[in-house]
C-alpha cells in the first residue's frame, strides 16, 4: 500500500505542468530522433541533456525530459523499420522483418497501429514490474554473473536456430560474418589489438552504428537506386490505418509473452533492448510459425519485438534506479546527468530522494499515455511518407544515416567504413544473406565471447563454472529445448498428417 | 522587410566586431573534446571545465562539448596531431588511462612530446574494495589470502590486462609476493559491471576509482580496504585508511586535465594557461571539482608539462617489469 501512496506522490511531480509539458516535448522529440536512421535514443539524450542544464531545470524535470525522450525513441525506431526497412534505431531491427513486407502488401497503417500499440503494452507491462518488483528484481540481476550471461548468449544463438528457415546455410555463414566483425579491436581481457591492422580506428572496434546503417540503410539505399532504374513500382496504399479486432485478437497473447520476456531482459545490465527484441521475435516465429508467413509479413512478427523493445527499456531503469548500475548506454548517459545534479542513483535513491524516483516512475506511465496518443493518428501521416518519390527520399535517407554514423566519432573513417559495409551488405542481400542474422551475430557475438573468457578466467579454465548454477543450468535445458523441440513437433504433426491421410484414402 | 533584414544584418555585425574586440585572443569557437562517448569520466572533466570557464566569465563565447571515442583518447590523439594541430579552438580532455596507454605505444606512431600540455583540473584515487559482508577486514587480510592461495581471490575491474585497473592490482600482488600472472583477474567493461559482479559474488576483490565507489560505500553495500592515495583523503572518505599505512607502497592517482593541439600559438596557449589558472584559483571552482568527486589536483603550464613526461617514463617503467611493453608494440 505504501508504494501506492508514493506513486501518488509521483503523479502530483508528474502532473505539474511544467512537467507534463516536458513530458510532451520530450515523447514528440524522442519519436522524430528514434526514426531518423543512425540516431538513437543516446543521442536523442545526450543533445537534450545540456538543454536541460543551461535551461535550469530542476532535476525530476530533467529526468523527465530524458525518460520522455528515451521511450520515444523505443516508439520511434519502428516507424522507418516498417516504412523504409531501414530500422531508426538498434531496437527496431527486428521490426522489419515482417513490418516492411507488412508495408509493401499495403497495410502499412495497419503495421505502424499495431506496433504503437505493442509499444504501449510493453512499456506499461514494464512500468507495473518496475513499480512492484523493483528491489527484487535487483537482487536477481546480481545472480548474473559472467557464467549466466554466457548461457543467456547461447540460449540466444540457440533462438537464432529459428531464423535458419529455407537457406541454413547462408543463414549460419551470414552469423559468422558478424561473429567476425564483433572480434575485431581491443580485446577486453589481455588489452591486445586483433584485426585492426595498426589503425587507431579500429582500436576500439567496428562500431555498432557504421554495421547497423551499412547493412540495413546504405544497402536498402543501392537496392532503392537499382529499382529506380528499372522503373520500380511505388507501394500502394490501402485504406485500413488501424488494426481491426480479429488482429488485435491474434496478438494479445504475443505482446503479452514478448513484453515479460524483454522486461527481464532490460532489467539486466548488458543486455539491452536489441538482444531483447530478437529474442522475442525468434521465440514468437518459433512458436507461431506454422504457415510460413513470418517474414513475409505476419502481424505477431511486428509486434513482438516492439514489445520487447520497449520493455526492455523501461526494464533498464530497475538496475538504474535500484543499484546505481545503468542497464542501457543511454541509461548510461542520465546516470551521468544525475551526477551533474548531485544526484547519485543506487541503493539510497528511493530513501533519500522518493520525489525523484516515483516522479520519474509516474513521469514514465503518462509519457507511455502520450505517445500512444500522439502515435495512432499519426500514422496516417507517416504511412504517406511511402508515397515520396525516391529522388526524394534516397538523399534523405543518405544525409541522416551519414549525420548518425558521424556523429558517433566524429571521424570520416567511420563513413568510409560505413559505404564499405553498405556496398559489401548489398551484395550479401542480392545473394539473400538475411542481415539480421548478421547483426545478432555481431551484436550476441561480443557478449559470448567477452562472458565466455570472463568466467573462464574466474575459474581459471574450469569448465564446470558454466553449467554449475541454478540459472546456467535452466538456461542451457532451454537452449536445448529451442532447438529440439520444434523440428521433433514438426515431425510428428507431419506424421499425423500423413496418418490423417492414409485414413483418409 | 528588406529594412528588417538591413537592420538584423547591421545588428549581426556590431555584435560580431564586439565580441571580437572585447575577448582579447579568445578563441572564437571553443570546444572541449571529451574523447569517450557522453556520459564518462572524460565528459565530466570537458563539462567541468565548461562550467568553470563559463561561470567564472572567462570565455565570452560558448564552449561546446563533443565527443571523440576511441582507445582511450587514441582516436582524439591522432585527430588533433595530425589534422587540426594548430586549432585553437579545441582543448582536448585526458586521463592517466591515457597516458598508461601513450606509455605503452597504444596511440599509434604518436608520443607523449607530440602535444601541448594544458592543464590538471582535478584527480581521482586508485581503490581496492570487497563486498560488506567479506571476511578480508583489511589490505593485509587479502593480501594474506592472495599469497596463501592466489586461486581464491578473484579480482575483477573495469580495464584489460595493461590498463589502470589491472596495474593496481598487479602492484599490490607484487607487493603481497604473488607474481602477477598468478593473481585470477577478469576484465569487465566499466565499472558498473563490476559492481555488479561484487555484489553478486562473482569476483572477490575490486580494483576502481574511489569516486565511482562512493555510493555504493554511503549504502553499507561495499567496505574499501585502501585508498592508493599518498596520505588519508578528505572528508567522510577520511577513515578509509591508505595503502602505504598498511605496509604497501602503492599510490595511484589518475589525474584529469586537457592538452591542445602541437602547433598552436605560443599566445593562445597562453590564453587558456591564464583563463584555467584564474578560473582553478576562484571558490566556484572547488565547489564545481567537488560535486564531479575529484580531488584538487591543479596545474598547468610547464610544470604539467614536466610532470606528464615523468608520470608516462613511470609507466614505461612499470610496464615493462611486468613484461606488457613488447605485448604493445
Amino acid at each position: 500500500m505504501e508504494t501506492f501512496a508514493q506513486l501518488g506522490a509521483g503523479f502530483a511531480v508528474a502532473l505539474r505542468v511544467d512537467n507534463l509539458i516536458v513530458a510532451l516535448l520530450g515523447s514528440f522529440i524522442g519519436t522524430v530522433v528514434g526514426m531518423l536512421p543512425g540516431l538513437g535514443p543516446i543521442n536523442g539524450v545526450a543533445i537534450l541533456l545540456p538543454l536541460a542544464f543551461a535551461l535550469k531545470l530542476p532535476p525530476e524535470t530533467a529526468l523527465i525530459l530524458l525518460a520522455a525522450v528515451y521511450m520515444g525513441c523505443e516508439y520511434g525506431g519502428r516507424i522507418s523499420s516498417i516504412l523504409l526497412n531501414v530500422p531508426g534505431d538498434a531496437g527496431a531491427i527486428m521490426t522489419a522483418l515482417d513490418g516492411n513486407p507488412m508495408a509493401k502488401n499495403g497495410q502499412a497503417g495497419v503495421a505502424l497501429s499495431i506496433s504503437a500499440w505493442a509499444s504501449f503494452v510493453g512499456s506499461t507491462v514494464a512500468i507495473l514490474g518496475l513499480i512492484l518488483f523493483a528491489p527484487l528484481l535487483a537482487n536477481w540481476s546480481l545472480a548474473f554473473g559472467p557464467a549466466e550471461y554466457f548461457a543467456l548468449m547461447v540460449f540466444a544463438f540457440a533462438c537464432l536456430a529459428g531464423m535458419v528457415g529455407d537457406k541454413p546455410l547462408k543463414t549460419v555463414l551470414a552469423a559468422l560474418i558478424g561473429l567476425f566483425m564483433a572480434v575485431v579491436g581491443v580485446d577486453a581481457n589481455s588489452g591486445v589489438y586483433r584485426f585492426t591492422f595498426d589503425s587507431i580506428h579500429l582500436s576500439d572496434g567496428i562500431q555498432f552504428i557504421s554495421v547497423v546503417i551499412g547493412f540495413f540503410s546504405v544497402s536498402e539505399i543501392l537496392l532503392m537506386l537499382e529499382n529506380t532504374h528499372r522503373g520500380g513500382k511505388l507501394v500502394k496504399q490501402t485504406g485500413r490505418l488501424i488494426f481491426n479486432l480479429k488482429e488485435f485478437m491474434s496478438t494479445l497473447g504475443t505482446v503479452m509473452r514478448s513484453s515479460i520476456m524483454g522486461f527481464f531482459i532490460g532489467v539486466l545490465p548488458g543486455a539491452g533492448a536489441t538482444v531483447a527484441s530478437a529474442m522475442a521475435y525468434m521465440t514468437t516465429k518459433r512458436m507461431h510459425d506454422k504457415e510460413g508467413t513470418f517474414g513475409k509479413g505476419d502481424i505477431r512478427g511486428v509486434a513482438a519485438p516492439e514489445a520487447a523493445n520497449n520493455a526492455s527499456a523501461c526494464g533498464s531503469f530497475v538496475p538504474m534506479l535500484t543499484l546505481g548500475i545503468p542497464g542501457s548506454g543511454t541509461t548510461a548517459v542520465m546516470v551521468g546527468a544525475l551526477s551533474l545534479y548531485n544526484i547519485t542513483p543506487g541503493p539510497m535513491l528511493f530513501t533519500q530522494q522518493p520525489e525523484i524516483v516515483w516522479g520519474l516512475i509516474a513521469a514514465l506511465l503518462l509519457a507511455n499515455i502520450m505517445l500512444l496518443v500522439m502515435n495512432i493518428p499519426l500514422v496516417g501521416v507517416f504511412s504517406r511518407m511511402l508515397s515520396l518519390p525516391n529522388f526524394l527520399l534516397v538523399p534523405g535517407i543518405a544525409a541522416v544515416s551519414t549525420v548518425g554514423v558521424y556523429a558517433v566519432h566524429a571521424t570520416s573513417f567511420d563513413l568510409v567504413l560505413m559505404v564499405v559495409l553498405g556496398v559489401f551488405g548489398y551484395m550479401l542481400r542480392k545473394m539473400h544473406f538475411p542481415m539480421s542474422s548478421l547483426i545478432l551475430g555481431f551484436v550476441l557475438g561480443e557478449m559470448l565471447e567477452q562472458n565466455l573468457r570472463r568466467a573462464l578466467s574466474i575459474s581459471n579454465g574450469e569448465l564446470s563454472i558454466l553449467f554449475n548454477s541454478p540459472i546456467t543450468g535452466g538456461l542451457w535445458l532451454m537452449a536445448i529445448a529451442m532447438v529440439t523441440v520444434p523440428p521433433l513437433l514438426r515431425r510428428r504433426r507431419r506424421k499425423q498428417a500423413l496418418a490423417a491421410q492414409a485414413a483418409q484414402v | 522587410m528588406t529594412t528588417f533584414r538591413r537592420l538584423a544584418l547591421l545588428g549581426t555585425t556590431s555584435a560580431l566586431l564586439l565580441t571580437a574586440a572585447s575577448a582579447f585572443a579568445e578563441p572564437p569557437r571553443p570546444e572541449c573534446i571529451a574523447p569517450a562517448k557522453p556520459g564518462g569520466g572524460f565528459d565530466l572533466t570537458c563539462k567541468l571545465a565548461q562550467s568553470a570557464l563559463m561561470d567564472t566569465k572567462l570565455l565570452e563565447n560558448p564552449m561546446r562539448v563533443t565527443y571523440m571515442p576511441g582507445g582511450i583518447g587514441a582516436v582524439a590523439y591522432n585527430t588533433i596531431v595530425a589534422q587540426r594541430p594548430a586549432d585553437e579552438n579545441a582543448i582536448v580532455a585526458f586521463s592517466g588511462g591515457s597516458l598508461l596507454n601513450l606509455a605503452q605505444g597504444k596511440f599509434g606512431k604518436y608520443n607523449v612530446n607530440d602535444v601541448r600540455w594544458l592543464a590538471a583540473v582535478g584527480a581521482d584515487y586508485g581503490m581496492i574494495s570487497v563486498r560488506a559482508d567479506s571476511p578480508y577486514k583489511t589490505l593485509k587480510d587479502l593480501a594474506a589470502a592472495l599469497k596463501a592461495d592466489p586461486t581464491k581471490v578473484v579480482f575483477g575491474a573495469g580495464g584489460t590486462v595493461g590498463s589502470q585497473d589491472w596495474m593496481k592490482t598487479a602492484l599490490i600482488a607484487k607487493q603481497a609476493g604473488v607474481a602477477p600472472q598468478q593473481m585470477r583477474y577478469v576484465a569487465f567493461e566499466g565499472g558498473g559491471e563490476v559492481t555488479t559482479a561484487l555484489l553478486g559474488g562473482h569476483i572477490q576483490a575490486a580494483s576502481g576509482d574511489i569516486s565511482e565507489a562512493v555510493p555504493m560505500l554511503e549504502a553499507g553495500k561495499i567496505r574499501i580496504l585502501a585508498v592508493l592515495a599518498d596520505k588519508r583523503l578528505p572528508g567522510d572518505l577520511g577513515k578509509v585508511p591508505t595503502a602505504k599505512e598498511q605496509g604497501y607502497d602503492v599510490v595511484w592517482p589518475i589525474i584529469r586535465g586537457f592538452y591542445v593541439g602541437p602547433k598552436v600559438s605560443n599566445e593562445q596557449y597562453a590564453f587558456w594557461e591564464q583563463a584555467f589558472k584564474k578560473a582553478m584559483a576562484t571558490p566556484e571552482f572547488a565547489k564545481l571539482r567537488d560535486s564531479r568527486d575529484l580531488f584538487p589536483f591543479s596545474m598547468t603550464g610547464s610544470s604539467l608539462d614536466a610532470y606528464v613526461k615523468r608520470q608516462v617514463r613511470e609507466y614505461q617503467k612499470v610496464a615493462a617489469e611486468f613484461g606488457l611493453v613488447n605485448q604493445a608494440n
